[in-house]
């Protein structure tokens, strides 16, 4: 092989993940089966086979793989919203809580911002409700003018501004009610945060301008992100390192670049080919006419 | 296989117009009237694949409801003229057309693949009951062994096994109710379909079986497609040509090339600038820190 990660040890090996463990996640030999019963028949669904990642302070890591591939249950267990079979899931390097203050301790640091931005608010509080309230959650210390300054400055950031602290979700757009759910992740003080398909929903003129957000926020803040999605296009514009998941495995990882210039695993090349490329312009008209003419 | 029209693998004359769209409004005739669609012109030829481009609520499914005459109160065509070329017979004014006249030229002349069509099938009838219905409304003077030999071909011709004739909509796959949709709307021989965002929902895999067999069909039947999407990179694979809609108007239109190389308006350059390049230039789209 000729190719620029011939050297590279094996795609799932944690030699090859790099990243500060001092400021990190770190999923490690994690494994999550879903029992199934249909009838009579019993089966074990492995939604997760022996993946690990390392998603560092100031990085993004984009998970990408189609429907039912296990990126979602990688993103609830990093989460904890679900607990795995087996394997953990490390902060700075140090085993996580499962229980208690402890695990509040941990959400604190590891937030999610969902699919659907429609469904993520709650239609009867206002904006500064959403955003309040996990500020005044993870510091009781807080006074209330200081947590509205801190709601504020949280809208800020996430261009927003404080004329939104008293909308409702209704009178805002699918983009602006993302932002708001990125500045309800940010406001408990978040270093980690879980983007599940966070633009899926969104219309398409205004999907780059959040992800632009998230990098933004990723480089200013070292945030670190998992971005999970079924674009191979952002995924390679928006994150450093690109994990492809298929049927619960990892079939390859590395450099962005790489992953889509570059595909090694032949699942990857297929997503590749599948995925709509302008400068193909045609082609698939003309191969289609080929192999009709082919066949006649 | 014995589909209906295998000669139609001679290529149409290029040029010839299947649908001519003049000047075409449509109102939702609410507190304050919402203008979707105004003054819209557009010519379809045979066997063209037309992308039809644009954001949510810019009137693209509207001005598509309109060609078929599906709108429905408050919904109003308010002005303009819908001409359907029909193969070997005289012009037809869609917007005059009334009861059985309009019965007939839907799905017969223009099918519909409709927007989540993944779920417009229906759940309590099995796919053999709903293909046969088509031929019973359509053609009932057709013997039931035809029927069923056609229901079957149909299937075949899209990818299905025929004997997946007996199943009921959840028994199958979302790709695959997919394809049963594209059978039904092909069962007429139509001269031209209608999709509205027929694969958004579908895995990247899947679509991508369900394009390359939707241009295979083409190339084979002749028939002439308006797709409609927001997925302007897919549209530009595959169409022939591409009009881009923006509240309610066709801003630009050309051949695909011309729109991806070439953009004139502003919109459709920011409209591509959307979407990133799969396999181009890296981080164009990231801006350097925070504003």
């Amino acid at each position: 092989m000729t190719t620029p990660r011939s050297s590279s040890p094996p795609p799932n090996s944690p030699e090859q993940l790099c990243g500060d463990p001092a400021s990190s996640i770190e999923v490690r030999g994690l494994n999550k089966d879903f029992k199934l019963r249909r009838g009579p028949r019993r089966s074990v669904l492995h939604a997760v086979v022996d993946a690990n990642i390392v998603i560092g302070a100031g990085r993004t890591v984009a998970l990408v793989g189609e429907s039912g591939s296990g990126k979602s249950t990688i993103a609830r267990i990093v989460a904890k919203l679900e607990t795995p079979t087996s394997g953990e899931v490390l902060l700075d390097g140090e085993r996580t809580p499962v229980r208690g203050a402890a695990l509040s301790g941990y959400r604190r640091q590891v937030q999610m911002v969902f699919q659907d931005p429609f469904a993520s608010l709650n239609p009867f509080h206002s904006i500064a409700h959403h955003i309040e309230r996990p500020v005044k959650l993870h510091h009781p210390e807080l006074t209330r003018s200081q947590i509205r300054d801190r709601a504020a400055e949280l809208l800020e950031r996430v261009q927003l501004g404080p004329a939104y602290l008293n909308r409702r979700p209704h009178e805002l757009s699918g983009g602006q009610r993302q932002r708001v759910a990125i500045a309800r992740a940010l406001a408990p003080g978040a270093r980690f945060i879980i983007a599940d398909e966070p633009v899926s929903m969104l219309d398409v003129s205004i999907r780059v301008g959040v992800l632009n957000l998230l990098a933004d926020l990723q480089r200013s803040d070292g945030l670190g992100v998992l971005y999970i999605t079924h674009d191979l296009a952002t995924a390679r514009h928006f994150s450093d390192e690109i994990l492809v998941m298929h049927r619960g495995h990892i079939v390859e990882r590395g450099s962005a670049d790489d992953v889509i210039l570059h595909p090694q695993h032949e699942y990857t090349q297929a997503l590749r080919e599948a995925a709509a490329d302008p400068e193909r312009l045609g082609a698939l008209r003309d191969e289609v006419r080929a192999e009709l003419a082919k066949e006649v | 296989m014995n589909t209906p029209r295998m000669s139609a693998l001679a290529p149409m004359p290029p040029g010839t117009p299947v649908l001519s769209v003049r000047d075409v409004s449509i109102t939702y005739a609410i507190e304050p009237p919402v203008h979707a669609v105004q003054n819209v012109s557009l010519t379809l030829h045979r066997g063209e694949i037309l992308g039809l481009a644009g954001e949510s609520g810019c009137g693209k499914t509207t001005l598509a409801y309109g060609v078929n005459r599906l709108l429905k109160a408050p919904a109003v065509m308010t002005s303009g003229e819908v001409t359907f070329h029909d193969r070997g017979a005289n012009d037809i004014d869609v917007v005059g057309l009334e009861g059985e006249a309009l019965r007939r030229y839907r799905w017969d002349k223009v099918s519909m693949v409709f927007q989540g069509s993944m779920n417009s099938l229906n759940p309590v009838m099995n796919v053999r009951r709903q293909l046969h219905d088509v031929f019973t409304t359509h053609r009932p003077g057709m013997p039931r062994a035809e029927r069923e030999r056609r229901a079957g071909d149909l299937l075949q011709l899209v990818g299905v096994d025929p004997a997946r004739l007996s199943a009921f909509p959840h028994e199958l796959s979302g790709g695959m109710r997919q394809r049963v949709m594209i059978a039904m709307a092909l069962a007429l021989d139509p001269q031209l379909m209608i999709m509205d965002e027929p694969t958004t929902a579908l895995d990247v895999l899947v679509q991508r079986g369900i394009i390359r067999e939707l241009m295979r069909l083409r190339e084979r039947l002749g028939f002439a497609v308006i797709f409609i999407t927001h997925d302007l990179p897919l549209l530009i694979e595959i169409s022939d040509r591409i009009a881009i809609m923006r509240e309610g108007r066709i801003i630009e239109e050309g051949p695909a090339e011309e729109i991806y190389r070439r953009p004139q308006q502003a919109y459709t350059r920011q409209l591509l600038a959307s979407f990133p390049s799969l396999t181009g230039e890296r981080g164009g789209f990231v801006r350097g820190g925070a504003t």
